[in-house]
């Protein structure tokens, strides 16, 4: 019997339209309306000053254990952008940014990182998933979003985030599976910022490219400089339309980089070096895209003070926010609590009406997490 | 058992055009017990859809289609291949109203063939019915015939929340029952008295009720005793009020499972007995469940599963305790 080899038709391109200072290729140059461009760019500065308005209130023991987005903004925003407000967004734990975008109130995402679960609800009307923690395991609820947008004739595309140490879980070899199978209306965006905390890329995983990953799946699969915020966009773009015209799902891997902790309770010293990070310092997307802005002209004076008073009050109002009602943990556990439940729930209630000492729950500290020291009551 | 849950898909397919079903081979094969027969020339391949053999998949997708607001129907072939998917049972269908502070509900079934007694490989005949009780936000339901099978099946469908659905492998084709045309349902979180006695009460559900009445019928005829017969239909949120009337009255109370006896069901049912109906107990609460060992293999499968004479023999140590 012969042997005959099938050559796969499949080639992952990578995408780059900003260099490192800023230039445009202008073959490749998007078109994005100058209102968008500053819009983008409003947005990425203010996903920076939060991140290290965060870092601050976090050692200060404002908040607690956060992922900080600091270097991702161009790849969770370049794509986040693409999408309308009918549409799905996904997260994972990294994309502060996006969520704001998205129209999450900053009040809220503080509320979450300061162990309120009222900080995860997302409002009403809006088409966003909390964020997920277990690594992957937000993509097959991805999926199923896409699946119930097509079975109900909803021209909503799902767009849904993760990182580069996610490729390695079943979850995410199962729903990219499924959804070529299915061929629902889904982008993958995956963050490949280079470390799953101390593990670098190399070490997750043999594979040239994680779009390449798309190859066995049946799904185109791009990979784009995720420092470039038109790239990214471009990208996005395209597969947003593409799902939103029936031609399924496309992966995409934003290849970008980690510039802080993994989480605050992180210390990235121990495993890599202060060379990889300098240089990727010099690749920071915001700066890239500051000077694409500044050669077109389209640069606005004053974006930072103006984040800076929309983060500031929003940290106002968040700590105005009243120490949590203990009781409010037994609302959302069922629809209809079990009578067991109502009993424990009755019980916690004289506890505290009788005036026996309340349970030690104050304003946002931090939580425990592996490798924090906890400071001695 | 299979055409009474058969039908309660059917009935509740036609009435509401959300509800989906999802699995391996339930399409066109109509799954490999046929309880989804038929269902996918009925309604087509966008209702009942055969899905890749990726148990995490099966289920975290339909956690998506039920947060758009679809209802999945999911069907993991046996239970024994869960954990391939119990995270996403665990961390995000049983939390997802509380982590979205009810913005977002899991309205979906996850039914599961379970138990022994059917001469079957390792993974395909064993009890894991305490790790689902034990989780809070889940519902977790264990019929023990075809009538109630199919009415929980139509509550279970119809429930706000994720709701597991044990279905004993041993009651698919044993046990004949009738059931009405119409469309019935049961309560969930609810208990039923099968017989009532004042001897003692046998606590029971899924396969092990067929084995309890067994024991209560000896029990009449050769102790001349009336046993009270329990059959919980909901393992959690427990029937706690059902339980303590129960033994409050009688004193007495075997419970029996077939999953492994420690930690399981029974500890939680005794417990429950305990806080509802202590001053009332005449004896220890018995429990007669299945050893702690991993699948013994099917060969030696009838020494591990309680049957009538472990349980009648328990009862009477009960009864001259």
């Amino acid at each position: 019997m012969p042997r005959i080899p099938i050559a796969p038709q499949f080639t992952v391109e990578y995408l780059s339209i900003l260099d490192a200072d800023g230039r445009v290729d202008e073959a490749l140059e998007p078109h994005f309306s100058p209102t968008d461009l500053k819009r983008l760019y409003r947005a990425m500065v203010l996903g920076r000053r939060l991140d290290e308005r965060m870092l601050r209130l976090q050692r200060q023991g404002r908040i607690g254990t956060f992922a900080p987005i600091k270097g991702q903004e161009a790849s969770q925003l370049g794509s986040a952008f693409c999408l309308h407000p009918t549409d799905w967004m996904v997260p994972s734990f990294r994309e502060t940014a996006a969520m704001v975008w998205r129209g999450w109130p900053i009040e809220k995402l503080l509320l979450f990182f300061s162990g309120y679960l009222e900080g995860g609800q997302p409002a009403p009307d809006q088409r966003d998933l909390p964020i997920t923690i277990p690594v992957a395991t937000q993509l097959p609820h991805a999926v199923g979003l896409a699946y119930a947008a097509q079975y109900r004739a909803d021209p909503a595309v799902v767009m849904v985030f993760f990182g580069d140490g996610a490729t390695s879980e079943g979850d995410f070899h199962e729903a990219l599976n499924v959804a070529g199978v299915w061929q629902v209306p889904i982008v993958f965006v995956c963050q490949n910022n280079q470390w799953a905390i101390s593990v670098p890329l190399k070490k997750q995983t043999h594979s040239r490219t994680l779009a390449g990953k798309a190859l066995a799946y049946g799904l185109p699969g791009i990979q784009v400089d995720g420092n470039d915020v038109l790239a990214v966009a471009a990208a996005s773009r395209e597969a947003v339309e593409r799902a939103r015209a029936g031609g399924g799902p496309t992966l995409i891997e934003c290849v970008t980089y980690r510039l802080s902790v993994h989480t605050t309770a992180d210390d990235p010293t121990r495993y890599r070096s202060a060379e990889e990070l300098a240089a990727w310092e010099r690749k920071d997307p915001l700066t890239r895209f500051t000077g694409y802005l500044r050669t077109r002209g389209l640069l606005d004076e004053g974006v930072e003070q103006e984040v800076d008073a929309e983060i500031g009050a929003a940290v106002e109002r968040f700590e105005a926010v009243p120490p949590p009602d203990p009781l409010r943990m037994f609302d959302h556990a069922y629809g209809q609590p079990p009578p067991e439940l109502q009993r424990q729930r009755d019980a916690m209630a004289r506890w505290l009406r009788d005036g026996r000492p309340r349970p030690p729950v104050e304003g946002p500290p931090s939580p425990p997490m592996r490798g924090q020291r906890m400071p001695r009551q | 058992m299979v055409k009474a849950l058969n039908l309660a898909l059917r009935q509740e397919m036609e009435r509401d055009s959300d509800v989906l079903v999802i699995g391996e081979d339930v399409g066109i094969d109509g799954g490999v017990f046929r309880v989804t027969d038929g269902l996918h020339a009925a309604f087509g391949a966008k209702r009942v859809m055969d899905s890749p053999l990726a148990e995490s998949a099966i289920i975290g997708v339909s956690i998506g289609m039920a947060l758009y607001g679809l209802k999945p129907v999911c069907e993991i072939q046996f239970s024994g291949f869960a954990f391939q998917c119990f995270h996403q049972i665990e961390n995000h269908a049983a939390r997802y109203r509380m982590r979205s502070q009810g913005r977002f509900a899991v309205s979906m079934v996850i039914r599961m063939p379970y138990g022994g007694g059917v001469r079957a490989l390792e993974h395909h005949s064993e009890s894991e019915e305490q790790f689902y009780a034990h989780i809070p936000g889940l519902t977790m339901v264990i019929p023990s015939g075809p009538r109630t099978a199919r009415a929980l099946l139509v509550s279970a469908l119809r429930h706000p929340d994720p709701v597991v659905f044990f279905e004993a492998k041993s009651l698919y084709h044993g046990g004949p029952e009738e059931v009405p045309d119409e469309i019935e349902s049961l309560p969930l979180g609810r208990a039923q008295v099968l017989r009532e006695g004042r001897a003692l009460t046998l606590i029971a559900y899924g396969a092990m009720i067929r084995v309890v009445l067994e024991v209560a019928d000896q029990l009449r005829a050769e102790d001349g005793v009336e046993a009270e017969v329990v059959d919980l239909l909901t393992l959690s949120p427990l029937d706690r009020a059902t339980l303590a009337t129960s033994v409050g009255k009688t004193g007495r109370a075997v419970v029996v499972h077939e999953a492994p006896k420690s930690f399981g069901p029974g500890a939680e049912i005794a417990a429950s007995i305990m806080e509802g109906a202590f001053l009332a107990l005449q004896a220890p609460i018995a429990r007669v469940a299945g050893h702690d060992v991993p699948f013994v293999g099917f060969a030696r499968e009838r020494a591990n599963l309680p049957d009538v004479a472990r349980v009648l023999a328990a009862a009477r140590q009960t009864l001259a305790f």
